[in-house]
């Protein structure tokens, strides 16, 4: 289908700020375009008064800026008719999107309107010898890796937060933005009726996350945990049997269905180290584990570990850090 | 009101066994089970039910042996449990399994609400909900952690997180919601249900009797735009792995070194 040609990556804004995926992506983005000698172009709906020129110094060679003051309320319908529209017009062959929640949330909805393939929270992309787009992509609770081929067109994929470096930034690029107007500029059927942040807790973007688990026997122990990431200058995270055991909000939660977190240094104290624990966190630069089992499985996945009770030995670090 | 709830039917992650050799799942390794997060699903059809009064279908596409599972959803509640099983559905990606799944649900007839977990452990995509509600050109809400109100027109969700904010969103119905796993405990089956649910029938969806909605080729493989090039066992990160176990100054002084490299302190 030689009609289909291009990469195009679909970019998100929150709160007329750009997400860091979108940047992440054109830099993956600008490798396959370069590999298979196509323009990387981008498209992001949003209000008014965005910097959209930023995704031209990150390498988008035309930013496509689609205007709608009902674009800063996310929407997964409305903004599918758009992109929808705009991709039948536009037939990119590969299309990239960030697997947040509202990447992971329209891109299946877009994918289904068109008919296509799509892959969802890939790790990695690849062109192989036969210049065929390589979707690679952790399965079955993150025990195996799949390679996945696309046989329509176009080609989608999410793209986990986080996998791949930002692209430079290069204020000397040309400055190339293409305004077009929404085809449909409001939908009925839904109401957005509130926003809001209820805390501002973002473990994701922490740079050294001391987490905890069931080892903690009630919550008011939990300061000590808290004083120990403080001491740290990390915040505080937790596994799915704390969450599910009451004592911490499920916003805190590490893992499978939880957050998924890439920090610097990641401190577990009390946690076993079950796969779908691990799933959240085993990419962390440092891994440091305090469990009083020696045979816990968390062990083995860390860079340093300390056998011993987090009630004894937590309050001596704090002390000696 | 009229829920249909998709569930899956999915090997228990905990002992499913993986042949690095050849790297495939080996299925007959582990029970199955329902999908853990599709339990929320269910139970939040439930709650609905209590509290406003529906009419419950479970609809799965799988296997013949997921009747197993449809059993299980009626003792917790379901009021039918409907298995679309072929084995041209077989080997379906995301597209052809919601292409199917749309199919059957157009029909099993119509429905105010379809009800779907966040995502199954094993397909692990999150893709099958939104992909429902664009094949039936409904509304959809993922990542609902609440169901404020519910009326025969209208519901209003909390949603978790979206662009990083909590959003409260009123849809039209019909439309399909997406929870998560804080939306509530799923509770366990009476023993009377159980009991029961032992001799109700399962009814069953063949490909044949699809023919209004779906093509022989939109289905299974076939009709599945997405193919496993190869499987790979990733290889574990390789870790320093200084365990210590008496030795308390020097592993204080280990990590005092890294937490210093990337802190204040
Ligand atoms: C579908 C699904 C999704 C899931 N998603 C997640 C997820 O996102 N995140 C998640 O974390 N889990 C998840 N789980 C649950 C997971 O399988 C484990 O049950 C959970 O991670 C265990 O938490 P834990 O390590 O805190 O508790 P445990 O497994 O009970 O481990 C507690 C550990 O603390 C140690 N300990 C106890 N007391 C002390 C002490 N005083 N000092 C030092 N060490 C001590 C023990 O030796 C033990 O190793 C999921 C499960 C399923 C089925
Ligand atoms: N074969 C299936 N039959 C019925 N429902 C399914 C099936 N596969 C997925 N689903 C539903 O879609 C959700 C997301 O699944 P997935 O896209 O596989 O992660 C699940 O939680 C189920 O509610």
């Amino acid at each position: 289908m030689d009609e289909y040609k291009g990469i195009l990556v679909i970019a998100e804004q929150n709160d007329n700020i750009i997400h860091k995926v979108s940047y992440e992506l054109l830099n993956k983005g600008r490798e396959l375009a370069d590999e298979l000698n196509v323009p990387l172009d981008c498209l992001l709906l949003g209000d008014d008064g965005i910097h959209v020129e930023e995704l031209n110094y990150r390498g988008a060679e035309t930013v496509y800026y689609m205007k709608s003051e009902n674009f800063s309320k996310p929407e997964e319908y409305l903004y599918k008719q758009n992109i929808v529209k705009f991709i039948d017009e536009n037939k990119p062959e590969i299309i990239l999107i960030g697997a947040t929640n509202f990447g992971r949330s329209i891109a299946p909805r877009i994918a289904a309107a068109l008919k296509t393939g799509l892959t969802a929270d890939c790790t990695e992309l690849q062109i192989d010898d036969d210049n065929n787009f390589i979707q690679v992509r952790p399965a079955f609770s993150d025990n195996i890796l799949a390679h996945i081929k696309t046989v329509t067109y176009p080609k989608m994929a999410t793209i986990r937060y986080k996998e791949f470096d930002e692209a430079e930034r290069n204020v000397d690029r040309e400055i190339n933005v293409v305004k077009i107007k929404p085809y449909m500029d409001k939908y009925d059927e839904v109401e957005i009726v509130q926003s809001f942040n209820e805390n501002d807790v973002n473990i994701t973007e922490a740079q050294i996350v001391v987490a905890t688990g069931r080892a903690i026997k009630k919550k008011e122990d939990l300061k000590m945990i808290k004083d120990f990431a403080n001491k740290v200058g990390g915040v505080i995270g937790a596994s799915r049997a704390l969450v599910d055991a009451g004592m911490i909000g499920s916003v805190y939660q590490v893992g499978y269905s939880g957050n998924r977190v890439k920090p610097k240094i990641y401190i577990a104290c009390g946690i076993s180290g079950a796969p779908q624990h691990l799933a959240g966190m085993k990419e962390s630069e440092t891994i440091i584990a305090i469990n009083s089992d020696s045979s816990a499985p968390i062990f083995s996945i860390a860079d340093y570990g300390y056998v011993g009770d987090i009630y004894e030995i937590i309050p001596n670090l704090i002390r000696d850090l | 009101m009229n829920i249909l709830v998709l569930i899956k039917e999915v090997p228990d992650m905990e002992k499913v066994k993986f042949d690095s050799e050849k790297g495939v799942v080996n299925r007959s390794s582990a029970e199955s089970e329902i999908n853990p997060f599709d339990m929320n699903a269910l139970q939040s059809a439930i709650d609905i039910k209590n509290k406003y009064g529906a009419d419950i279908t479970v609809l799965t596409m799988g296997p013949l042996r997921a009747e197993k599972s449809l059993r299980d959803a009626y003792a917790r509640g379901a009021d039918n449990v409907v298995l679309m099983t072929d084995c041209r559905f077989s080997g379906a990606d995301t597209c052809a399994t919601s292409r199917t799944l749309s199919a059957g649900i157009k029909y099993l007839g119509t429905f105010d609400l379809i009800i779907c977990g966040e995502k199954s452990v094993d397909g692990d995509t999150a893709q099958v909900g939104a992909e429902v509600a664009e094949f039936l050109d409904m509304p959809h809400a993922y990542y609902v952690e609440n169901i404020n109100s519910i009326d025969k027109t209208e519901i209003e969700v909390v949603i978790e997180n979206i662009c990083g904010s909590k959003q409260v969103r009123r849809m039209k119905l019909p439309a399909l919601i997406g929870v998560t796993k804080n939306i509530n405990l799923p509770k366990l089956p009476t023993v009377n249900r159980k009991l029961k649910s032992l001799e109700i029938d399962v009814e069953k969806i063949s490909l044949d009797d699809l023919y209004e909605h779906i093509d022989a080729d939109e289905t299974g493989f076939k009709g599945s735009p997405t193919k496993i090039a190869k499987i790979v066992i990733p290889n574990p990160v390789e870790r320093t792995g200084h365990i210590y176990k008496d030795d308390y100054v020097t592993f204080k002084e280990a990590i005092k070194k890294e937490i210093k490299s990337e802190s204040t302190i």
